[in-house]
């Protein structure tokens, strides 16, 4: 767990990047703090691994005040990722990997061991150990900056904006690859992001910082899209912050039927059963089927793309197992909505 | 015009030339140690002045300063006026070499230490390496490039302006230059001359080519 205890951070030009902040990361949890830039996420992110220092309060990290231990030693045993993937251009990818390792005095043998499992570990093949950073493409190369931050297991990961300068795809890829590993793995992770959809597919909390290093909310992504706290981070959040809020929402529950038959169109299925597309007299709409733990988000898209509105429900191996219709899905979108937003307010009014 | 080059070819051909305490073997040797002993000297000050400035970030205003200064320092007043202070030794020459060859490694090193990558460093730092871990296991081989080039660049500069040990009477390419002049024998001049540009250009190629090799793996 990491504990911020009224922190207070001014930098020597007299700008304040952190204003009194009081805050915790639960363990085995990932922390994704938000906000334009200049909001003091970064250097709040920072100041856990002592590259920042704070001008007052406490941080503590499983419950050592981190200001009480050699700075190097602190950072050896906290992961830290950033943005440009900051790999060390004239070491091998696999001698990026085992830097912490050899820092600890591994031995050369035993921490190079450990960079090849780490390699596989991110998706990379034994092969990409021997090039050089340059010589990999720019979501690799993050995969690597991952990579090493995990390289002596610490428990704690401090990631800054380590997904901003790929494209959308390799971005949504890594995405994926951080919650496989961390399902895995059960880091504290504190992630920095200005990119709210990032935060509510990758964070357990959220928190919300404005301009001048004031936190304005913190909270899991559904209470926080369900009833944030101010017009700052309902604007912040974006106008479509109900349909978010139904992309953390899975189709599990929302009742299926049996499939259709005669009418206008029919699903059209291959031999083992599989959803194929829609057909009708001379025509034919692609389907997407979707799974018991895909979001109500995707259903709702793919029941507006589908003729019949109905969707496709599929097992783990892509096998029909029955169609939702719209309204069904409409329904339970709403109800998910009014439960969001009923439970926060019971919670803030326990709290109060 | 024609007559001078073959003379020069013949002085720089003939056996005799090449041989004995005055021949152009005896000459080229020390020469070399006059340039390989300066840009050592100067290496040993100018190296850790130009990373200390690059790694602290302190003393930038120095090293700007210095360059300009190395290129107006007059060397030929440098050594007579060491040579006036100290009396007839090697000294006023290796003072005066030096001289000219620090500024080119402490800029040169100052500019490799500042070329390397912020992110770089703040990920050093972050991966929980000390001081002076950081100085050696990434900003110096990441300096060393350019750190190199400023090597490259004293050496040459020293080797060329080596020939000055002869004007205080001592031996070296300047030899020829000097006693040519006074003897009034243009080809002596020119053999010497044509000797320490060779020596310059070859040893420019080599240590370029060496730096190609060893940084081979480089981006830029």
């Amino acid at each position: 767990m990491i504990q911020f205890d009224a922190v207070h951070k001014r930098f020597p030009n007299g700008t304040t990047a952190v204003h009194d902040l009081t805050l915790e990361m639960p363990e085995g949890g990932v922390t994704v703090l938000v906000g334009s830039s200049g909001c003091g996420k970064t250097t709040t992110l920072r100041m856990v691994n002592r590259m920042v220092e704070p001008t007052s309060g406490t941080i503590r990290v499983g419950g050592k005040d981190v200001t009480e231990q050699d700075a190097a030693e602190l950072r050896r045993s906290i992961g830290y990722v950033i943005q440009q993937s900051g790999l060390f251009p004239h070491r091998t990818v696999l001698d990026n990997i085992a830097t912490v390792p050899l820092l600890l005095g591994h031995g050369r043998r035993r921490a190079r061991a450990r960079a090849a499992e780490l390699l596989e570990t991110v998706g990379l093949t034994a092969e990409s150990g021997r090039r050089y950073p340059h010589q990999l493409s720019g979501g690799q190369q993050q995969r690597v900056g991952v990579a090493r931050a995990l390289a002596a297991d610490p428990p704690v990961l401090l990631m800054d904006e380590p997904f901003g300068a790929v494209d959308p795809v390799v971005r949504t890829q890594l995405q994926d690859e951080l919650l496989r590993l961390q399902k895995e793995l059960n880091k504290t992770i504190v992630f920095v992001t200005h990119d709210v959809d990032e935060a509510v597919r990758l964070g357990d909390r959220i928190a919300i910082f404005r301009t001048g290093g004031h936190l304005v909310q913190c909270a899991p992504p559904a209470e926080l899209l369900a009833r944030p706290a101010d017009d700052f981070v309902a604007d912040f959040l974006g106008a479509e912050r109900g349909l978010k809020l139904l992309s953390l929402k899975t189709l599990a529950d929302v009742p299926q039927g049996p499939a259709p038959e005669g009418g206008t169109w029919t699903l059209v299925l291959d031999a083992a059963d599989k959803p194929v597309h829609w057909a009708s007299t001379g025509a034919e709409i692609p389907v997407r089927p979707l799974r018991d733990d895909d979001s109500l988000l995707a259903a709702l898209d793919e029941s507006l793309a589908s003729p019949t509105g109905l969707i496709a429900r599929v097992d783990a191996n892509g096998v029909l197992t029955g169609v939702s219709s719209r309204d069904d899905i409409h329904t339970h979108a709403g109800r998910a909505h009014t439960e969001a937003r009923t439970a926060a307010r019971t919670e803030t009014g326990a709290a109060a | 015009m024609y007559e001078l080059f073959k003379n020069l070819g013949d002085w720089l051909t003939s056996g005799t030339q090449w041989a004995g305490s005055d021949g152009i073997a005896h000459r080229l040797a020390e020469h070399l140690q006059y340039s390989l002993l300066a840009t050592l000297v100067a290496t040993a000050i100018g190296l850790p002045l130009g990373l200390l400035i690059g790694h602290t970030g302190k003393g930038a205003f120095l090293a700007i300063n210095l360059a300009s200064f190395g290129r107006a320092l007059p060397t030929v007043g440098l050594v007579v006026l060491v040579f006036l202070a100290g009396g007839l030794s090697m000294l006023p020459v290796y003072v005066a070499l030096v001289a000219l060859a620090v500024p080119a490694i402490v800029t040169n090193t100052y500019a490799g230490m500042t070329a390397v990558d912020p992110d770089v460093k703040d990920a050093a730092r972050g991966q929980g390496m000390r001081a002076h871990q950081v100085l050696f296991q990434v900003e110096l081989p990441l300096a060393l490039p350019l750190i190199m080039t400023g090597l490259r660049l004293a050496l040459i500069q020293v080797v060329a302006t080596a020939t000055i040990a002869a004007y205080v009477s001592f031996g070296g390419l300047g030899r020829y230059v000097f006693d040519g002049l006074a003897q009034r024998d243009l080809v002596q001049v020119l053999g010497g001359a044509v000797l320490v540009a060779a020596v310059a250009v070859a040893l420019d190629l080599a240590l370029s080519g060496l730096q190609r090799f060893l940084f081979r793996h480089r981006t830029a």
